[in-house]
C-alpha cells in the first residue's frame, strides 16, 4: 500500500508540474527536502539518546515492571498476544503519555523502543504484526489532551485565549482514538482469521 | 492547570526515573550512557525512510498538485458547511506535521486564531498525528516492509477525528 502511495505522490506531482511548467520548483523542493530529512533525523538523534538512556535506567531499576502491572488489564485487552510483563508495555505507556501531554519529541523515542520490543515477538520480521498495528493505530489517532504546538502557535498569533481549544480537541481526538481501536479490532479479526 | 502538567512532565520524569534507579542501586551514569548509545543508531536507521517520505511529499506539494486537489474537493466542503480554508489542513495533516502547521498559521493570519475557522483549524491540527511520518519511521526502524492494514486504520482514524472536529466546533463555537 505504501509503495502505491509513494509512487502516486511522486508521479502525480511530477506530471502536474510538467503540465503547468512548474518543474523548477519541484527540482528545488526535492533537494531541499532530502536535506531537511537528514537534518531532522540528526536533530532527533539527540532526543533519542536522551530518552533511550532514561529508558535503560527505567528498565534496570524495575520501574518498567511496576508500570506493566498497573496497566496489565487494559494492555492485556488491547495487546492479547504480548506477554503481560514485556518491556514493550512500558515504552507504549510512555509513548502514549507523551502524546497525551503534547510532548512530541519524547513520544518518538519511546514509540521506536516499543516497536523494537514488538519486533522481537514478531513471527514474520518483514511484515507488521497485529500488536504493532494496534500500537500504530493508537499513535496516529494520537489521543491528545494538550496540543502544545497548536497552543504555542495560537499564542504567537495573538489569540485572546490560546487554550480554549483544549476541550474540543479532547473530544475530537477521543472519537478518533475509539474509532481506531474498534476499526483495528475488526481488521485484525478479518486479516488474521 | 493542564498546561502546567505538560510543562512539568519532562523535568519530573528526568528527576523520578534516576531517583528510583539510585534507590535501587543501579549505576546511574553508566546505565544512562549505555542506553543513550542506541539513540544514534536509531536515528541513522530512520534517516532513509524520512528522506523517501519527505521528498515524495515535497514533490506533491511544490508541483501545485496538492493545491489543485484541495481546490477540486472544495465544492464538497461547501456543501457540508465546512470552511473551505481548513480543507488543505485536513489533507496535509497525515502527510506532514510542519506542512499542516504552516497552513494553520496561514488560516490564523487570514481569519485570526479565535474565529470559527481558526478554532476549527486548531482542533484539526491538534487532534491527530502525522500518520505517514509515524508509519515510515516506526516501521522503518525495525525493517518492516509489509504494512498490512496499518495505513487503512491510521487514515480512517484521521478522517473520523476531522469529522468529529467539525461537529464539535459547530456545537461549541458556531
Amino acid at each position: 500500500m505504501l509503495n502505491i502511495i509513494w509512487f502516486v505522490l511522486l508521479a502525480v506531482g511530477i506530471i502536474y508540474a510538467l503540465l503547468n511548467g512548474n518543474i523548477d520548483a519541484v527540482t528545488a523542493a526535492v533537494f531541499s527536502s532530502a536535506g531537511n530529512a537528514v537534518k531532522l533525523s540528526i536533530e532527533l538523534a539527540g532526543v533519542l539518546c536522551l530518552w533511550m538512556g532514561l529508558f535503560k535506567l527505567a528498565e534496570r531499576s524495575g520501574i518498567i515492571n511496576i508500570i506493566a502491572k498497573i496497566i496489565a488489564p487494559v494492555a492485556g485487552w488491547l495487546f492479547p498476544s504480548v506477554p503481560r510483563d514485556d518491556p514493550a508495555f512500558f515504552a507504549i505507556v510512555m509513548n502514549l503519555a507523551a502524546n497525551l501531554l503534547g510532548l512530541g519529541n519524547a513520544a518518538t523515542p519511546f514509540g521506536l523502543k516499543a516497536m523494537e520490543r514488538l519486533q522481537k515477538l514478531n513471527t514474520d520480521p518483514s511484515a507488521a504484526s497485529a500488536p504493532m498495528i494496534t500500537f500504530l493505530a493508537l499513535n496516529t489517532a494520537c489521543i491528545t489532551f494538550i496540543p502544545t504546538l497548536v497552543i504555542s502557535l495560537r499564542t504567537a498569533s495573538g489569540s485572546a485565549n490560546p487554550t480554549s481549544i483544549i476541550g474540543a480537541t479532547v473530544v475530537a481526538t477521543t472519537c478518533g482514538t475509539i474509532f481506531a481501536i474498534v476499526f483495528d479490532r475488526l481488521m485484525r479479526h478479518h486479516y488474521f482469521r | 492547570m493542564l498546561n502546567y502538567i505538560s510543562m512539568l512532565a519532562v523535568p519530573l520524569i528526568l528527576l523520578l526515573i534516576p531517583l528510583y534507579a539510585l534507590i535501587k542501586k543501579v549505576p546511574l551514569y553508566e546505565t544512562f550512557v549505555d542506553g543513550a548509545a542506541e539513540g544514534w543508531t536509531t536515528a541513522l536507521k530512520i534517516m532513509p525512510f524520512l528522506v523517501g517520505m519527505l521528498v515524495a511529499i515535497a514533490v506533491f506539494r511544490s508541483s501545485g498538485a496538492f493545491a489543485a486537489l484541495a481546490g477540486m474537493l472544495s465544492p464538497l466542503c461547501k456543501a457540508l458547511g465546512i470552511p473551505v480554508d481548513v480543507l488543505p489542513i485536513a489533507l496535509m495533516r497525515p502527510l506532514s506535521g510542519s506542512g499542516s502547521l504552516a497552513l494553520t498559521a496561514e488560516v490564523f493570519e487570514q481569519y485570526g486564531p479565535d474565529s470559527f475557522t481558526g478554532m476549527l483549524a486548531s482542533v484539526m491540527q491538534g487532534s491527530t498525528d502525522t500518520t505517514f511520518y509515524i508509519l515510515a519511521v516506526y516501521f522503518g526502524s525495525v525493517g518492516i516492509k509489509k504494512y498490512r492494514y496499518a495505513p487503512a486504520v491510521g487514515l480512517a482514524a484521521d478522517a473520523v477525528s476531522f469529522i468529529s472536529a467539525v461537529i464539535v466546533c459547530r456545537i461549541l463555537y458556531a
